[in-house]
């Protein structure tokens, strides 16, 4: 291991990542090509043996310059955009914006389009947070979980495509309220299956969580200590794997979620074993959000009565989210016109993989896939 | 005591072994719940986004209710959509003497969509004042070539019906 | 006139060699069928009826293709490695007895030759990294070199418990001294040794969960991956080769042989044989993979000390 001056001495060089001062040291390249799935990230790493002496993300492989699209696109027309920022938690970009121009406006949703968003939202929470967990064993070696959580993924697809028509990429949140509504069929269906994935879980708890050769891989691997997740401005499950209890659904609550009853979950631990069960609790906690929201929801419109061509007045807002990852936000600025004149998108995953730089010196090389999978990064995100 | 400790945590993670591969092999047994497509198909795409189609007359199966307004090609965020109108009939001698300008018929001459670009967003559907557009359920649309995915959607409208009306025709 | 001993050999040697290589073949098959079943999904299907003619497509596409040798890479070593994997597999099978008059070799030292041989694998992947002229290959390579030949040691020693137990080196002898019954089986006599054994035997074969060397490509390259076609394809049998030899070794040593409850012969030999491949296979899609160092670490502060152990509990028994 080195010390803290040896490391301090080193530096980043995003520009110019030559050889640093000690010799026989390798620089290895991480190449968009991966065969994990987390995207076209490029790391270049400089390896001493075993450990990592630096490590330099390169990102922008992947920028497809979303938010100038805002600027040439109508209001309604950049709706579909968001489901495609970070197509795991499509719906919760699509309510950062959506729930952005009607702050901005005040036009407020109906209310059972309200409890439509929350139901779709976590259930798109659970999704992604079942991908997130087979892709992680997937990165470590283990090839069957990914396929069992997918299975529990295609029927929560399903309903999804009963709702909204769209598997992945949503585009069913509209100023006012939701495209979509829901039948009593498919409150049946998804009573059916918060029921079936609660009998699942404890399933996956035996065949990973508790398994001894996966335990090796993620317990003490990658602490990430508070003040440095906070520096960073991390958040999401990994800050909240790290002890601090910040959610946006409390902190800065929106929509009806302060009428639901559910927990933050937390972890002391700070390594990668405490974000994967911050993890886990969160899904169960969306299903618990879920079956709320199916209970109380009200009947009527789920679509405000918006003027043929809306009009968002001028000024600024920001709106933020609790995704998947962390807090989505999305600051707005509108001139009166059609299209926003400046339109902004923070990305969680962003501000994660920036602590990876500090992170990993003196790590294994082997640890730092196990880290970058704990992070839950989704790098169209990142590069928008 | 450090040892007691580190060989009561092999034990146990010696049965977690034990109880993953447990896990595995019961799921080894039970069947399959792939839909081993071409062999089964399957069964929920009525609710399915596919690419828009037109919605015919209630009375006239064979003429969209689209009224050639063009909100929809104006509301589409990538301008897969090209509509346009009717021209309005010649004059029938009877009429020039009355001085009555024919009116154009209002279902469009052509509806044509570029699917390579359509991302589904529904804005088309969820604008037109005619209530003329759906999302139709169509899944079969491998093609060779790019020209596959340009779709005319009137030539799409009159092949879907059924035979004995074309007849009639 | 042909010596008769020699007949035998060359005659049994053949018969080995198909046998390999039919298993091989069915090998890769039962691999992909039953990861599919494990993950509930039907695995090949379409090439022949339910997916049979699979592994025959496999090969002929891995023969097709075109033999690459990279840039200042020493042919003659790149070359010699696939060849010298697969080599020693034939010989490490003539000394296992299939049945009770079924063995191609009678040595006294039978468990010694397959020791022996097994080394060559080794050797082999140190010539596949070094000729790669790929410094990731290298380190893979010298990766799975470590790896092998820490886990010899835990092997040797509870093969020499079984020794210990029977008094001989013999394969025909150890098999035929165990009873007929499972309690009569060294498995059960000797539960430690075969569990140890079971689990060094992953560790030679570099299957799951101890592939780092394989499976590296997460993060570097692993000590094939400049081998295409041909190259690659021997090493992959060589892989399943290696399964059966350790596999029938197992048999042999632990869990009786040919011997059965009624019937004794070569099909209660093939039984547990395959058994215990369906075991490794299963246990390949189950497990993560261990990191390096935590495999080091299980064969050098377990394995040795639990063998060793073992080998004191035997010789108490023998003298009981």
């Amino acid at each position: 291991m080195f010390t803290k001056e040896q490391i301090a001495e080193r530096g980043f060089y995003t520009q110019h990542f030559e050889q640093g001062k000690q010799d026989n040291t390798l620089i290895l390249n991480m190449g968009p090509q991966h065969p994990s799935t987390h995207g076209v990230l490029r790391v270049m790493l400089e390896i001493d043996g075993e450990y990592i002496l630096r490590a330099d993300p390169v990102l922008g492989y992947i920028h497809r310059m979303h938010e100038k699209m805002a600027e040439a696109k109508t209001y309604a027309q950049f709706i579909t955009n968001m489901g495609r920022v970070d197509y795991l938690h499509a719906l919760a970009w699509n309510w950062a914006f959506v729930g952005a121009v009607e702050k901005l406006g005040e036009t407020p949703p109906t209310p059972r389009a309200e409890y439509l968003r929350v139901i779709t939202c976590e259930l798109n929470r659970i999704s992604s947070h079942l991908l997130w967990w087979g892709a992680y064993l997937l990165d470590l070696g283990a090839f069957t979980p990914i396929l069992y959580a997918f299975d529990d993924r295609e029927e929560l697809l399903d309903i999804l495509q009963d709702m909204t028509g769209s598997r992945l990429t949503y585009a069913s949140f509209t100023f006012g309220g939701v495209v979509a509504d829901m039948s009593d069929a498919l409150k049946e269906r998804i009573t059916r299956f918060i029921a079936r994935l609660r009998d699942r879980l404890p399933m996956y708890k035996s065949l990973v969580t508790d398994n001894f050769i996966l335990l090796g891989r993620v317990e003490d691997i990658g602490h990430i200590p508070v003040d440095m997740a906070v520096r960073y401005g991390a958040t999401g499950p990994v800050l909240r794997g790290s002890g601090v209890a910040y959610d946006v659904r409390r902190a800065e609550p929106y929509s009806v979620y302060p009428g639901l009853d559910f927990v933050v979950p937390t972890s002391e631990r700070t390594d990668a074993l405490g974000r994967y069960l911050v993890r886990m609790q969160e899904l169960e906690q969306s299903l618990n959000i879920v079956e709320q929201a199916v209970a109380q929801i009200p009947a009527g419109d789920i679509q405000a009565k918006m003027p043929k061509k809306p009009k968002v007045p001028a000024g600024e807002v920001y709106f933020a989210v609790e995704g998947a990852r962390g807090k989505i936000g999305c600051y707005l600025q509108s001139d009166g016109g059609g299209s926003p004149y400046r339109l902004k998108l923070r990305a969680p995953s962003f501000s994660n993989l920036s602590l990876f730089a500090e992170l990993s010196q003196g790590t294994l090389l082997a640890d730092a896939v196990s880290i970058l999978g704990s992070l839950d990064l989704v790098i169209p995100e990142i590069d928008r | 005591m450090y040892r007691l400790e580190e060989i009561k945590r092999a034990a146990r993670g010696m049965w977690s072994l034990v109880v993953g591969l447990n896990i595995t092999g019961k799921y080894f047994l039970q069947p399959n719940v792939t839909i081993h497509y071409p062999r089964q198909e399957v069964d929920n795409l009525a609710t399915f986004r596919g690419h828009i189609e037109l919605i015919p007359e209630d009375d006239d199966p064979l003429t969209p209710r689209c009224i050639s307004c063009g909100t929809c090609a104006r509301a589409c965020p990538s301008n897969c959509i090209t509509v346009t109108k009717k021209k309005a009939p010649a004059p029938t001698p009877e009429e020039v003497e009355q001085g009555i300008k024919p009116k154009a018929p209002k279902d469009p001459e052509t509806f044509r969509l570029d699917f390579t670009l359509c991302s589904l967003c529904g804005q088309c559907v969820m604008s037109c004042p005619a209530d003329a557009i759906r999302f139709s359920q169509n899944i079969n649309i491998a093609g060779y070539s790019r020209q596959d995915f340009y779709f005319d959607l009137i030539a799409r409208l009159r092949s879907r019906l059924p035979k004995h009306v074309k007849k009639a025709e | 006139m042909i010596d008769p001993q020699l007949l035998r050999i060359l005659v049994a040697l053949v018969g080995i060699l198909v046998f390999v290589a039919l298993n091989a073949l069915a090998l890769v098959y039962a691999e992909r069928k039953i990861a599919g079943h494990v993950q509930r999904r039907p695995g090949p299907y379409e090439v022949g009826p339910h997916g049979i003619l699979q592994p025959l497509v496999d090969g002929l596409k891995l023969m097709g293709k075109q033999l690459t040798t990279p840039k200042d890479a020493d042919p003659v070593i790149f070359w010699l490695a696939p060849v010298m994997c697969f080599m020693p597999v034939a010989l490490c099978m003539l000394p296992i007895p299939f049945g009770p008059n079924l063995v191609a070799l009678k040595l006294d030292l039978g468990i010694v030759l397959i020791l022996a041989f097994a080394g060559f694998g080794v050797l082999s992947l140190c010539l596949a990294g070094w000729g790669s002229n790929n410094k990731w290959s290298l380190l893979g390579a010298a990766r799975s070199v470590a790896q092998n030949v820490a886990y010899e040691i835990p092997l040797l020693l509870s093969v020499l418990s079984v020794a210990f137990m029977t008094g001989s080196l013999d394969l025909a002898t150890i098999s035929a001294g165990q009873g007929a019954l499972p309690w009569q089986w060294n498995a059960l006599v000797n539960p430690l040794g075969f569990i140890i054994y079971f689990i060094c035997a992953l560790a030679e074969t570099n299957r799951a969960p101890f592939d780092l060397p394989e499976a590296e490509s997460e993060l570097t390259a692993g000590f094939h991956t400049e081998y295409s076609g041909m190259g690659f394809g021997l090493f992959f049998m060589a892989e399943y080769a290696n399964m059966v030899v350790v596999c029938s070794v197992a048999t042999v040593l632990f869990l009786g042989g040919w011997n059965g409850p009624f019937a004794p012969g070569w099909w209660w030999f093939l039984l547990k044989m395959y058994a215990l491949i369906f075991l490794i296979i299963q246990i390949r899609w189950t497990y993560p993979r261990v990191r390096f160092d935590q495999l080091l670490n299980l064969c050098w502060r377990w394995l040795v000390p639990l063998a060793l152990v073992n080998l004191v509990y035997v010789t108490i028994i023998v003298k009981l």
